[in-house]
């Protein structure tokens, strides 16, 4: 049955990268490489990982950035849905914020250093009528030392995906019973939600959540655009040393490796402790009873930070489109006094291998991850068993796992089956983390269609497949296409893998666009920025437009 | 073993600890078996063990047979069991001739053969020159209808009807009923109807099982 061949295959093809690239990756920290000639058993490569200067530094700005991250994204997120939800504002800024969840995290972090850069939008808004400044300042605003900026571009990028899982989740809860519920026994709105709802809906996004820290710990390419420089976080390094053309580096890459696994590791323990403690807290003041009836200030402190938040990268994407059309513009001039395609024309013959390359990655990986996902549905269907704990796990693994710590191993495998750089590895390695996406997409429409429709088709005489086709997947062509476009969008911005496996010679938009911010060419930047936001953005437009116009004539098929 | 109609033979559904249903009855075409019970006592797990859907926290002995077929032996797409539920569940992406049309068997080959069919069949329950019309557009008891007109063209061996009349109005539902009834016998097809509506029983008009009391 082919059905059963769909878990069978995701999860090979989810575990199997990841424990390859995690072998691949651990034993030569060992100095097992025999590639290159290493055969010994040696802790000489662990020793020189910590001998490098500033190494602790880096890991403590991981460690710190994966916590910071998290801690202040879900509670923004935490108390914007607690003191806001059920209100038409609510939805509002719902449907602000549910854009930027398709953005690339390399796009988003180039807005808000295009923004808060000393000559970036904000500060020509104000110079020089508040700060007296004339010229840029000489100011470490981005890239500052404690990589403060690096984490508001991270935290601007997670809201969104934290409030869409917390969305995703809420239907699961009777909301509206609690809140009259706790209202009618003089509780305020956010200690009503906190104590009656959150605890319920955060068991729900805990794992998204471990994802959000273990990515934050681990980001490459946001702290390569507004990271600090010296040191820069552990991952950025990893990197560097992993390009290097002195290929004994690879010992020293693959060590430090097992370093960001570890912090990665230490930043989730503390998350649990921090959970308990949490927990413990909340039944405390539960117990208490205190009301908490004062909280219009929180609500309003969550509102201005959830707006400030998409504010932020709206902004800065206004800003890197005009750059991308600017000509001349002086400091602290508003607007470019003239306007050019210069940077247009001078991306765009560079900009066609990239864009072809991201086109290809994404739409096989897309094409290969929906199919595993419908089969993979159809054969829970079919056994009548939701997949368990364990599974959904195995599922989030690339998510929970560093990806440095893995996609190095996997590339040291490919090299040695000399498919590095192959359009085939790309795709794989684009697939491991569309897929998991790709599945949390679909699985809640598809549980939530009527199996009726299926049964009156079965009695109609139609095998299995005869119903899928006519049936099943035109009725859910809407949810279909959206998890399309959800698993294109990862793949367009999926930078690391990219880098590793495309090896600099298959190389996508997301790529380019980090390997450009060095450089520091507005212009190009901005052009490739608006090329990121532009892909993904597509996607959704094509998800809500082609249902809309192939069913046109059908009122129960629109939403 | 040839002969005509539903033959439930020693059929024995279980959940847990709990005996639903054990039955042995005979329907002979066009007539009607209604199962009644409160909700919840399992009264659709024989339908859906006809149907071929049982969910696999239950467990089924016995067999089915349909004019001497054995019907439980087979996928639930050779079983040809008619359904008809609550909701009329017309698919939205297809006009109502398209509803009818994918029902039709194969056998009916030819693009204008089978749309005569369909239109014979719109006839049939009263909404000609329908067909062309998007199944949101249509009433209440034109849906039902539709849905009725579909089962029917699909030639099925049976019908296995899940409270079809529940949902509609008073007024709507008499109506409905007669109909059902009346095609089923028109077509020699045996019925298995499961209700908790003692007037649903009285219309149909055949035998009546009691389960879960």
């Amino acid at each position: 049955m082919l059905t059963r061949l769909g878990p069978v295959l995701t999860i090979a093809l989810l575990a199997g990268p990841v424990a390859f690239g995690l072998a691949g990756t651990i034993l030569p920290a060992f100095g097992l490489l025999p590639v290159l000639g290493g055969t010994d058993l040696t802790l000489a490569h662990i020793e020189a990982l910590f001998s490098r200067p500033a190494i602790f530094t880096s890991a403590a700005l991981s460690l710190t950035a994966g916590l910071l991250t998290s801690l202040v994204s879900l509670t923004i997120v935490m108390l914007f849905v607690a003191g806001w939800s059920g209100t038409r504002l609510f939805s509002h800024v719902q449907h602000l914020v549910s854009p930027l969840l398709a953005l690339p995290h390399a796009a988003a972090a180039f807005a808000v250093a295009f923004l808060f850069l000393p000559s970036g939008l904000l500060f020509r808004l104000i110079s020089p009528e508040l700060t007296g400044w004339e010229r840029p300042p000489d100011l470490l605003i981005v890239r500052d030392p404690y990589a403060l900026s690096m984490m508001a571009g991270l935290i601007v990028k997670e809201i969104p995906f934290l409030l869409l899982m917390t969305l995703a989740a809420l239907p699961q809860v009777p909301l509206t019973q609690v809140q009259r519920l706790s209202a009618s026994l003089g509780y305020g709105r956010v200690a009503g939600f906190l104590f009656g709802v959150w605890p319920v809906i955060y068991r729900q996004i805990r794992l998204p959540v471990f994802a959000v820290i273990a990515f934050a710990s681990s980001v490459v390419d946001v702290a390569a655009i507004l990271g600090p420089t010296r040191p820069a976080p552990l991952a950025l390094r990893l990197v560097e040393w992993m390009s290097d053309p002195d290929l004994s580096m690879r010992h020293l890459a693959s060590a430090g490796a097992l370093l960001q696994f570890a912090v990665t590791g230490l930043a989730l323990i503390t998350w649990l402790s921090l959970e308990r403690t949490c927990a413990w807290a909340r039944a405390q003041v539960a117990t208490r009873g205190w009301r908490l009836r004062r909280d219009a200030s929180m609500r309003a402190a969550s509102l201005l930070a959830m707006v400030l938040a998409s504010g932020i990268v709206f902004a800065g994407l206004a800003t890197l489109a005009i750059w991308s059309v600017a000509g001349l513009w002086q400091f602290p001039d508003v607007l470019p006094s003239s306007f050019t395609l210069k940077g247009w024309m001078t991306a765009l013959p560079r900009i066609a291998a990239p864009l072809q390359t991201t086109l290809v990655a994404g739409l096989l990986s897309t094409l290969i991850a929906s199919i595993l996902v419908v089969l993979c549905l159809m054969n829970e269907d079919r056994t009548g068993r939701k997949p368990g704990r364990g599974a959904l796990t195995l599922l989030y693994l690339p998510l929970l796992i560093p990806q440095v710590a893995f996609v190095f191993g996997l590339q040291l495998f490919l090299i040695y089956a000399g498919s590095l750089a192959t359009l085939p590895a790309l795709v794989l390695a684009h697939l491991v983390f569309v897929l998991p996406y790709a599945y949390l997409a679909l699985k809640d429409p598809w549980r939530a269609f009527d199996q009726r429709y299926d049964l009156l088709a079965a009695g109609f005489g139609k095998g299995r497949w005869r119903r899928l086709a006519r049936i099943r997947l035109p009725m859910m062509t809407r949810s279909i296409l959206t998890m399309a476009a959800i698993g294109f969008a990862v793949s367009v911005g999926l930078y690391l893998p990219t880098v590793l496996i495309g090896a600099g010679r298959l190389t996508t938009i997301t790529s380019e666009a980090v390997a450009l911010a060095s450089g520091g060419n507005r212009r190009i930047i901005g052009v490739y920025a608006f090329w990121q936001m532009l892909l993904p953005m597509t996607g959704f437009a094509i998800a809500t437009l082609v249902p809309a116009l192939i069913f046109r004539r059908f009122r129960g098929m629109q939403v | 073993m040839q002969e005509k109609g539903l033959f439930l033979d020693r059929i024995k559904i279980v959940l847990g600890e709990r005996v639903l249903v054990s039955t042995t009855q005979h329907v002979q075409p066009g007539e009607v078996l209604t199962v009644m019970g409160p909700s919840g006592a399992g009264k659709s797990a024989l339908l859906a063990f006809l149907g071929g859907f049982l969910g696999s926290a239950f467990t089924a002995r016995g067999r089915a047979l349909v004019d001497g077929v054995e019907v439980t032996a087979l996928p639930p797409e050779k079983r040809h069991a008619g359904l008809l539920f609550q909701d009329p569940l017309l698919f939205p992406h297809m006009s109502v001739t398209g509803n009818i049309m994918f029902a039709l068997p194969e056998t009916i080959k030819g693009r204008r053969e089978r749309r005569r069919h369909a239109e014979e069949a719109l006839e049939g329950v009263g909404l000609t020159g329908m067909g062309e019309r998007d199944p949101e557009t249509l009433s209440g008891g034109q849906k039902a209808r539709v849905a009725l007109a579909r089962v029917l063209v699909s030639a099925p061996r049976m019908l296995l009807l899940d409270e079809p009349f529940s949902k509609l109005d008073t007024g709507l539902r008499q109506q409905m009923r007669r109909l059902v009834f009346e095609k089923a016998r028109e077509s020699g097809l045996p019925v298995l109807l499961v209700t908790h509506d003692e007037a649903d029983a009285q219309a149909a008009g055949g035998e009546i099982v009691r389960i879960g009391e």
